[in-house]
């Protein structure tokens, strides 16, 4: 079993996110860059289904800080067995499009049998790469999946729609999953075990050629109205009641009248 | 409760079933003493485990005495303490998995009385650690803050960005290195609690407060700071404390002081004993001993009385690991109404709030394996001591202690460190 | 075509989902400034009913056993011929579970830019802007397509469903591509479990802290989140006590949450706490203390008594 998992880094979201001079994309130099946090899931999904039938795990990603080490010395700490990063000129928030554009073109020689991601990332505004890898390789893709399992050429996956109502579907490999969630939380990689790594395993690198870019442009970054301190509700307890169980029908959780 | 939940089994003890010797039956658990009790009779592979790693050889000196179960904090609210771990292992209990592996809270009241020299604060890390490694069994608590530690230089999982805000809360000016571009007097490493913690932050303001009035030349690191990792060094997460300790390392060595003053014991520990190790070289004092060394200047500010009575809860990393017992007591006896009152357990024989070696970030599972909280049982005996104040110098404890005056019924009891009473008294 | 919307009508269980009316009420408001037509599309088996419930300017639908269940492959392959047959101006298709497998591969099948998480459309003269909530919903992004067409996936409750609702003239049309050998399978609906109450999956919680005042008063809260079908989650000194199991926990200690509705009634606040709840997309938080700490972080907040509050707020859910 040849199983690839595509990461990206996105910024920490738990950091201030500034706008730049000209109002149209983000200030990334001034931010951390993180894993995506879906992408950690898929790394673990991708371990557990190797311990469960056995073969090897392939950790890639497109080095857009300069700092995708880290992350693939990481997903080595966890399990991994080989690491590839694309360089090339992929500044900080390069498009889902371009990356996945990459990302397909360097593991289509690989022939893998299943390729994991991420089900979606903070900053995938011009769409979810997973899909993307899917039509660029022709081979199908299942997303929002919150369990894989692999036998014989096929995979069962079980893909979660609203409510918590699932669907199982069974697919012949290869394919690119999606992952929600990995069936048990990620594992921590020990900082312990990460520093031995560094110092010995090999990252291998492939240098990208040109993307094809999201195909939109944005004109305009902000950031949404927040408050810092609650909308305080004033009235009796049948008014606030009013007024909770109306936020609740808004948001179609509950049917009001 | 469960509490020693892997005690030997009954059943792995032999006992006949019918058994008569000189005539005399003496069936069941009565025969037990008449057979062979020798060590051999048990594998002790899993003993030779723990001893085999380096720092964990001190656990085979054990000659159970039993001392060190006198004084263990958590046998006071569970069933544990070095000789007990010792027993355990020696009879085939693994404590690699065992959930005793992480209920020490490296506290060293043990090795203060044990006439072997058995060394948790050794063996806990090493066993420790190789959990760590192994990843199985670190419980998911403890798990979360190294996890936020690495990637946020805090175990409170809170933005690097953000580590200086405090500082717009105090009132008065606070120098963040960077922007000095000069020597300082003294760099204060806030620590972790204090930058965060919104109680931690009461008690940095006061600091800050305290040194403006004292005209102390000092500067803070600001965003460059990051957590200390000694707790979690002790917790088993050795890798994470030596990151930690090369950046810390790297920003003090950016820029030049004197003297480096500290906000709380853990880092007082780390940066005393542990830091020197990976090759620092800096003076470092815990802000009681630094403030005692200015009471002369300190003492006429204490204007107003705080007439109360106050206790004071002796931090293990800053009594009995680093031997200052003196500094907080005489900075709480120069603030003018205070009556000091001990509690029993004070001094060398402190009680362990339970927040030491990794204890912080492990409430829900040592919760599980005892009666009450160490913190529960401290605030306990600070209320039948009668006092009004619970006075701490350890940023961890303010909001355990506070906590568990909560959770004890013991709301009246009040939760100061001391930087907030001579804050507050001098504030008049 | 190139003027039309195409809306990809969402259905599960032999009922549609909202998104499907709130993208054609909105596809129809575009469709007049462009001067084309919202026309949806409906892929599934024995559809025709819930085709004509939909109120766009047309509706075709395709009927065909392989469509019995949503098949994010069978799906793919109909939809990219479909635009290529069809050549639309905007395809808008949902930013969910069932619109997020198939969105971006269109993109790549049918060299389309895709613009996703919009939560904001509208005709700019002649062009069309798209608003996506990104960054974990801390940023919005106005984009402009670099050509004229373009697909929108576009995020549940971000328009008003109303109108949408309605009818059309249907047309049933064959499917433009083969959906014979498909690699995908759909094997089986699985329903979600009873028992175990699993508070990190809950869309809203019932969460109370220390001011429910005793364990009697539980109930209270229970019978709200039966009301709202969902489940009760507190602050630790309500599990500590023992009147929840310790699953329910949410804080440092205990479960990280991110409900779409966090209540949190008689709850202080504290940064342990905060810990595990913060990530919620809308709080509201009940105190009697206005300067309790759970209002900073609250967006909606009341001063007044939880345990006049909860009943009241169950009757008003019950109806
Ligand atoms: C290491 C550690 C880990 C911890 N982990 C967690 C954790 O995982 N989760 C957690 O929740 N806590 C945790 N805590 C405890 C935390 O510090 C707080 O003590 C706890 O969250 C307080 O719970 P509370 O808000 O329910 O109680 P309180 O702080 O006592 O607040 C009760 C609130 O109810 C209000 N109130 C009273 N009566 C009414 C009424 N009739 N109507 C409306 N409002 C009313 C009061 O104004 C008050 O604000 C932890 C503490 C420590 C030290
Ligand atoms: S260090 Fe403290 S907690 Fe640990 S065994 Fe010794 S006395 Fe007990
Ligand atoms: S005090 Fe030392 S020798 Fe005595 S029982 Fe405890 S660990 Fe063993």
């Amino acid at each position: 079993m040849n199983i690839v998992v595509s990461i990206k880094q996105i910024p920490n979201l738990t950091d201030e996110l500034e706008i730049n001079a000209e109002g149209t994309g983000l200030d990334h130099d001034a931010l951390q860059y993180v894993l995506n946090e879906f992408d950690e899931h898929a790394i673990e999904e991708a371990v557990l289904a190797k311990e469960a039938t056995g073969g090897t795990v392939t950790v890639i990603g497109v080095d857009t800080t300069g700092e995708l080490d880290g992350a693939l010395h990481t997903a080595l700490a966890k399990g991994a067995d080989s690491a590839v990063k694309i360089t090339g000129d992929f500044p900080r928030g390069t498009d889902s499009h371009t990356q996945a554009k990459l990302i397909a073109d360097a593991i289509r020689g690989m022939s893998p049998d299943i390729v994991l991601t991420g089900v979606q990332a903070a900053d995938d505004r011009d769409g979810q790469i997973g899909p993307m890898i899917a039509a660029h390789l022709g081979v199908p893709y299942v997303g929002v999946v919150t369990g894989v399992q692999v036998k014989e050429g096929k995979a069962v996956v079980h893909k979660e729609y609203a409510g918590g109502v699932m669907a199982e579907f069974e697919v012949a490999l290869p394919m690119v999953v999606g992952v929600q969630a990995a069936h048990q939380p990620p594992r921590y990689a020990p900082v312990s075990k990460i520093r031995q790594i560094a110092k010995t395993a090999k990252i291998d690198e492939v240098t990208g050629g040109a993307g094809p870019r999201a195909g939109s442009t944005v004109r305009r970054m902000f950031k949404p109205e927040s408050a810092g301190h609650a909308e305080m509700w004033e009235g009796s307890p049948e008014e606030v009641a009013d007024k909770i169980a109306t936020l609740l029908a808004e948001k179609g959780l509950v049917k009001r009248g | 409760m469960a509490v020693g939940l892997d005690k030997v089994k009954p059943e792995a003890i032999t006992e006949d079933k019918h058994l008569v010797v000189q005539g005399m039956d003496i069936s069941g658990h009565w025969n037990r003493m008449f057979e062979q009790r020798v060590s051999w009779d048990y594998d002790v592979d899993n003993l030779d485990r723990v001893t085999d790693l380096p720092g964990g050889e001190s656990l085979a000196w054990c000659y159970g005495c039993a001392k060190c179960t006198a004084v263990c904090p958590v046998d006071i609210v569970g069933d544990y303490s070095p000789r007990k771990i010792h027993r355990k292992t020696q009879m085939g209990v693994d404590l690699f998995n065992s959930d005793d592996l992480w209920l020490c809270t490296t506290c060293m009241n043990c090795l203060r009385v044990c006439p072997k020299e058995v060394n948790m604060i050794q063996i806990m890390p090493a066993v420790r650690e190789q959990a760590v490694l192994e990843g199985t069994t670190v419980p998911p608590e403890l798990q979360k803050a190294f996890e936020d530690t690495a990637k946020h230089g805090n175990p409170l999982g809170q933005p690097q960005r953000k580590r200086a805000d405090w500082t717009k809360k105090v009132g008065v000016p606070v120098s963040i290195m960077k922007d000095l571009g000069r020597p300082v007097d003294i760099l204060w490493y806030v620590g972790s609690y204090p930058s965060y913690h919104p109680r931690g932050n009461d008690a940095a303001c006061a600091a800050a407060r305290i040194f403006n009035s004292l005209g102390v030349d000092f500067g803070i690191l600001g965003v460059e700071e990051k957590d200390d990792g000694d707790s979690q060094r002790l917790a088993g997460e050795k890798g994470l404390f030596e990151m930690l300790a090369e950046q810390n390392i790297a920003a003090f060595s950016k820029y030049e002081f004197s003297r480096m003053v500290v906000t709380g014991p853990h880092e007082f520990n780390a940066f005393k004993n542990e830091y020197p190790k990976l090759g620092a070289d800096f003076k470092v004092l815990h802000y009681t001993r630094f403030l005692v060394e200015h009471l002369d200047k300190l003492k006429p500010m204490l204007k107003k009385p705080i007439n109360l009575k106050v206790t004071f809860h002796d931090p293990c990393y800053l009594g009995r690991h680093n031997g200052e017992y003196d500094a907080p007591r005489q900075l709480l006896r120069a603030i003018p109404g205070v009556e000091l009152v001990e509690m029993g357990r004070c001094r060398e024989n402190g009680y362990c709030c339970g927040g030491g070696g990794g204890g912080m970030w492990l409430d829900s599972f040592t919760k599980e394996h005892t009666t009450m909280r160490l913190s529960e049982r401290r605030v306990r005996e600070a209320a039948e001591y009668g006092a009004d104040v619970l006075a701490v110098c350890c940023p961890f404890e303010v909001s355990r202690f506070e906590d568990a005056a909560k959770s004890t019924g013991n709301d009246e009891l009040m939760v100061r460190d001391i930087l907030e009473l001579l804050d507050e008294s001098m504030r008049g | 075509m190139a003027k039309d919307i195409l809306i990809l009508a969402e259905h599960l269980n032999g009922k549609l989902a909202d998104i499907t009316f709130e993208m054609v009420g909105k596809a129809k408001e575009l469709a007049a400034g462009f001067g084309g037509k919202a026309v949806a599309v409906l892929l599934g088996n024995g559809v025709k009913s819930l085709a004509e419930s939909i109120g766009a300017d047309s509706v075709l639908y395709v009927d065909d056993a392989a469509l019995a269940q949503f098949n994010p492959e069978a799906y793919g392959r109909l939809l990219a011929a479909l635009i290529q047959e069809r050549n639309p101006r905007v395809v808008m298709i949902g930013n969910t579970s069932i619109g997020m497998d198939l969105a971006a591969g269109l993109s790549v099948m049918t060299d389309l830019p895709l613009i996703a998480y919009v939560n904001g459309l509208a005709a700019d003269g002649g062009t069309l802007a798209a608003t996506s909530q990104i960054y974990g919903g801390k940023i919005q992004a106005e984009a402009l397509p670099d050509g004229e067409a373009c697909i929108v996936a576009c995020l549940a409750g971000a328009f008003p469903a109303d109108t949408g609702k309605g009818s059309a003239p249907v047309e049933q049309i064959a499917s433009p591509a083969p959906l014979d050998d498909l690699k995908v399978n759909f094997v089986k609906l699985i329903e979600p479990e009873g028992g175990d109450v699993d508070i990190t999956q809950q869309p809203i919680l019932v969460s109370i802290g220390r001011g429910i005042g005793g364990q009697e008063n539980i109930e209270l809260a229970q019978e709200l989140a039966d009301a709202l079908g969902c489940a009760v989650s507190s602050s630790r000194p309500i599990t500590d006590a023992g009147w929840l199991p310790k699953t329910r926990q949410v804080g440092k200690s205990g479960l990280t949450v991110t409900p779409k509705v966090y209540l949190a009634f008689g709850i202080s606040g504290a940064p342990e706490h905060l810990e595990g709840m913060r990530g919620a997309e809308t709080i509201v938080a009940v105190n009697t203390d206005s300067k309790a700490p759970i209002f900073d972080v609250a967006h909606y907040g009341a001063t007044c008594d939880m345990l006049d509050l909860l009943p009241a707020l169950t009757e008003k859910i019950k109806g």
